[in-house]
Formats: structure tokens, C-alpha cells, sequence
């Protein structure tokens, strides 16, 4: 009687999701969604589990919440992985952080991996530098493998945080035009075309970001009802759309996607209205 | 009605005279302290994005104008009990890079508004020993404007209490822009190299730099929509946002307490671990 409930709920559950799909299918659909995957560590104290299950959790959260916006037909899915901040915690957490890591980017370029199904191309992208070597080098191979996947994008943020992004495109911005400068003295270029040279614009410093593979995000999740953004896309969030529901992240489900999707949905005119005004 | 007047004046007045009675009391003493709110966890540096009222105008079948008006008032009040609660400094967005492309007369009255409010509101800031700073790209402003911002900026610069910072043409990505520019000027006349730009370069540079906390604790944000607008983009990495439902002429003092209490359950950890 039991597993009969169960089966009936299941397909209860199908059936009003296959609904929620075909209704937010109607609609515009989010080019860039971002996550900020927060509550790890939070679900696993509540569940009694050991530390570190916590982030295990939330990746199987992570490959469900692709699914539903790859099948949306989402084209960029950025998350909030690990922030230089981050590297403030206990080390045997960060280590335990790191070995996920690794694991799951080895698992990545597996045949059967979601990466695969939906033909993914995966960037991980931050301060790199930061990392350890067999991090850094799993991150690179799974780059490499998926380069030439072009249906979907995964931006994985990695020893990231916003200020840091900046600062980076600002400092590559002026030794790109340094050495400009540097060359156009060896060709003896004019004064007044050498000052032209280095006038740096918002687009070479845009360019730059480790975010510039992608646009900006349309709706940005913040998991575990925190309303802030931790030093996440400050530059790339100046007009999108901030969703924080009080479920964390492990915790999230289809509902949170379509009640985001709708909400878009909801201020898209406006917000179109807005991009033709600029 | 004319022989009501006088009596309406005299009550005006009165009414007036017993409010700035009370709030010289709790200024004095500091004892009156709203419920709820723990002086020790007030937030250093409040912002607000003061949305809705053009929505509100237009709810009331009225001109947009009068719903700038209404805001200002509101505007008003708020600056003065955030001033009474210790907050140290209050940042409002008044006018956005991106509001250039409203109507004409909107714009037009927008900054005939700024004008008088400079003029004859900055007389009560300044009364509570306010210090006001206009950001933003004053270039843009019309002329008589910049003019009265200077004066109003001149004339309270060595007070000492809250500092007022009202954004004027200003947006975040034109902060980090301008930002951005001095430094690379500074990288190219030989004063600074591109590897000692780092995070507190930034800070030296952005509009709300030589302030002791440049940096909003909370932003609030009326009228329900759920995005920052283009508003402090690298000032508010690790702020708390809280988006109010009401529209800004409706929002009142007690909405601000509301703010500041939900302000002070939240737990913030900076990235780092939390104590549970």
C-alpha cells in the first residue's frame, strides 16, 4: 500500500513539473542563471551528518539544478564554488572542499557525465594561482576536454571573488598598455597617438574579467534565505534579477527554478524596455 | 476657513516646537532607544535605493513630480532619524547614470528639485551637524546645480555628525570606471606599477574613499523589485540587502526600525566559518 502512495505521489510530482515546464517554456528563459551555493555546511549540522558530506550533498543538488535549467534551455550556469575568502576556514575543511574538487572534475570528463549529455563546456575561472597543482591540473584537463562542446556552458567559480576579478582586469588592462606604449616609442609614434593608445575603456577592462567568457547573468540564487552577495558578480549583477528562498542549497528543487523563471518572466518587459532606453 | 488660520498656524507651530522638544530629549540623553534595536549592532553605513515614486504617482492619478516630491520628504525623515540612531553615514541613490533617458520634463524638474532641496532642506541637515557629499559624475549637472552642491558641500564639510552621501549621476560601474581610469593614469605617468594595483588601490579611489566606512552594512531597496539597478556595485561585496515591498513615499520611520531589527538577526560571516 505504501510503495502504491509512493509510485502515485512520484508521478504526481512528475506531472506538475512536466505542467511547471510547459508554462515556463511559453516565456523568455533565462540566458545566465548564477548560483551562490549556500547551507552546505548548514544541512549537514542539521542531519546530524559528518563534515564535509555536507558539499557532497550539494553537488548532487548541483548536477539536478543543471539538468532542470540545461533542459529550460539555460545557456550559461555559473556557481559560486569556493571563494578566496573561503580559504579563511579550517584547513581540513578547505582540503576536504579541494579532494571534492578534484573528484568530481575527473569525473566530469567521463562519458556518462552530465557534461557529456548535454554537451557542456565547462570553465573554471578565478584566481587560479591560489590553487594547489593537482587542483589547478584537474581544472585544466577538464577545460581542455570539454572545449569543444558548444550546446551549454559552465562557469565553475573557483579562488573567486569579485574585487579580486577587477583588480586582475585592471592590472592586465595597463601592462597591455604599457606595452603598447612600450612599442609604439620603439616605432616612435607620435605624442598625441600614444596618449590615445592608453586611454583604458570599460570594454578592455570587461574583456579582461575571468567572467568575460560569458554574458551578464539574468537572475542571480542565493540558497539558505542570506540576502547578500559575498563578493559575486558585483560587476556583471548591476541589473539582474536577486532570488534568495530560504531553502539551502542541498535543499533546493525544481520549485525554486520556476518560481525564479516566473518571477523573470514577470519583469522581463520591463527590463527590455529598459536595455532599448540605454 | 480664513478665520481658522491663525488657530491652524498656532497648533502647527506647537506641534512643531513639541516634536523638535522630543527630539533634542532622546538626542540628549540617548535613553530613548527603539525597542528592539541593539545600539551596539547598528550599522555603521546605511544605504537606500529610493524606488517607487513614479509608481506611487501614478497609483494616485497623479503627475510623477509629485510622487519626487513625496519621496523627498521621506528622504528627510529618514536622514534624521538615521542621524538620531548613530548610523555614521547614509548613502541614497537620488539619480541614476541610466535616468538621463526619462522624459525631458521629469529630468528637468528632477534637477530643479535637487536645486531646492540644496537650498532650503540642507539648512535642517546641516542644523544636525551633518556632513554632505554629492557623488556621482557632477560634470553632467547643470551649471547653477554644481554651483550649490560646491556651496552646500563647503559649508558642512567640518561638521561632525552623520555624513550624507547623495549619488547624483552616479552609478556603480561608473564609480569602478572613474576608479579604474585614475589608476591607470597614475600606472602611466610612473607613480603606481600595474603589480601594486590591488583591492585598497580601489578603495582609495572609488567616490566614497576617505571615509572611515565607505562601505554600506545594509542596503534597503523600495518597491519590491529585486536587482541593485547599477547602484554601489564594489562597495556593497559583503552588505546586507533587504528589499521592502513598499513603495518609497510610503516608507516610514517604522519601516526603517523594522529594517534595522531584521538588519540585526542576520548572521554575517564574511566567508568565513560560523560559530552555530
Amino acid at each position: 500500500m505504501n510503495t502504491l502512495a509512493n509510485t502515485l505521489f512520484g508521478n504526481l510530482i512528475s506531472f506538475i513539473r512536466r505542467i511547471l515546464f510547459c508554462i515556463l517554456s511559453v516565456g523568455p528563459i533565462p540566458n545566465h542563471v548564477a548560483f551562490i551555493l549556500d547551507g552546505n555546511r548548514r544541512f549537514a549540522k542539521k542531519l546530524n551528518l559528518p563534515e564535509g558530506m555536507g558539499h557532497r550533498v550539494g553537488f548532487q543538488s548541483l548536477i539536478s539544478v543543471l539538468r532542470y535549467c540545461f533542459d529550460l534551455g539555460v545557456k550559461y550556469v555559473s556557481v559560486y564554488a569556493f571563494s578566496i575568502d573561503n580559504f579563511k576556514r579550517k584547513p581540513e575543511e578547505v582540503q576536504s572542499i579541494m579532494d571534492l574538487m578534484v573528484e568530481k572534475f575527473n569525473e566530469m570528463v567521463e562519458e556518462e557525465s552530465i557534461v557529456y549529455q548535454y554537451s557542456v563546456r565547462v570553465y573554471i575561472i578565478g584566481n587560479l594561482s591560489l590553487l594547489s597543482d593537482n587542483v589547478r591540473l584537474a581544472a585544466e584537463k577538464v577545460m581542455k576536454a570539454t572545449s569543444s562542446n558548444n550546446k551549454s556552458n559552465l562557469i565553475i567559480c573557483l579562488a573567486y571573488t569579485s574585487t579580486d576579478e577587477i583588480v586582475h582586469a585592471t592590472q592586465e588592462s595597463c601592462d597591455d598598455k604599457w606595452a603598447k606604449i612600450q612599442s609604439s616609442i620603439d616605432g616612435e609614434m607620435m605624442e598625441g597617438k600614444r596618449e590615445g593608445c592608453f586611454v583604458i575603456k570599460v570594454a578592455d577592462i570587461e574583456r579582461r574579467m575571468y567572467m568575460g567568457v560569458a554574458p551578464d547573468p539574468d537572475i542571480l540564487v542565493r540558497t539558505s534565505g542570506e540576502t547578500r552577495l559575498s563578493n559575486f558578480l558585483l560587476w556583471q549583477t548591476s541589473n539582474c534579477m536577486l532570488y534568495s528562498p530560504r531553502a539551502l542549497w542541498p535543499e533546493i528543487g525544481f520549485l525554486h527554478i520556476a518560481w525564479a523563471f516566473l518571477e523573470f518572466q514577470r519583469t522581463y518587459p520591463y527590463l527590455e524596455k529598459k536595455r532599448k532606453e540605454l | 476657513m480664513g478665520s481658522h488660520g491663525p488657530i491652524i498656524a498656532c497648533f502647527s507651530g506647537l506641534a512643531s516646537l513639541l516634536k523638535f522638544r522630543l527630539a533634542a530629549t532622546s538626542n540628549a540623553d540617548g535613553a530613548k532607544f527603539p525597542e528592539g534595536l541593539k545600539r551596539e549592532l547598528m550599522p555603521k553605513h546605511v544605504a537606500i535605493i529610493m524606488d517607487g515614486n513614479r509608481r506611487w504617482a501614478k497609483n494616485r492619478g497623479l503627475p510623477v513630480q509629485l510622487g519626487h516630491k513625496a519621496g523627498e520628504e521621506v528622504m528627510k525623515r529618514i536622514a534624521v532619524k538615521c542621524s538620531e540612531l548613530g548610523v555614521k553615514v547614509l548613502t541614497v541613490f537620488a539619480f541614476s547614470t541610466e535616468n538621463w533617458v526619462r522624459p525631458q520634463e521629469e529630468v528637468g524638474f528632477l534637477m530643479k528639485l535637487f536645486e531646492q532641496v540644496i537650498q532650503t532642506d540642507f539648512n535642517d541637515f546641516i542644523r544636525h551637524d551633518m556632513q554632505i557629499s554629492i557623488i556621482g559624475d557632477k560634470s553632467r549637472l547643470p551649471k547653477s546645480l554644481q554651483s550649490l552642491i560646491t556651496t552646500a558641500e563647503e559649508s558642512s564639510k567640518s561638521n561632525k555628525g552623520m555624513r550624507l552621501f547623495i549619488a547624483l549621476n552616479y552609478s556603480g560601474r561608473y564609480d569602478i570606471t572613474q576608479a579604474t581610469k585614475k589608476i591607470a593614469s597614475k600606472v602611466r605617468d610612473g607613480i603606481l606599477s600595474a603589480q601594486d594595483i590591488d583591492e585598497g588601490t580601489f578603495d582609495q579611489h572609488l567616490e566614497t574613499s576617505k571615509i572611515d566606512f565607505p562601505n554600506p552594512d545594509l542596503l534597503i531597496r523600495t518597491s519590491g523589485e529585486l536587482r541593485l539597478s547599477n547602484f554601489m556595485l564594489w562597495q556593497i561585496a559583503y552588505t546586507e540587502l533587504l528589499f521592502v515591498e513598499k513603495l518609497f513615499p510610503e516608507f516610514n520611520e517604522g519601516d526603517l526600525l523594522e529594517a534595522l531589527r531584521s538588519f540585526q538577526r542576520r548572521q554575517r560571516r564574511y566567508g568565513g566559518t560560523q560559530v552555530y
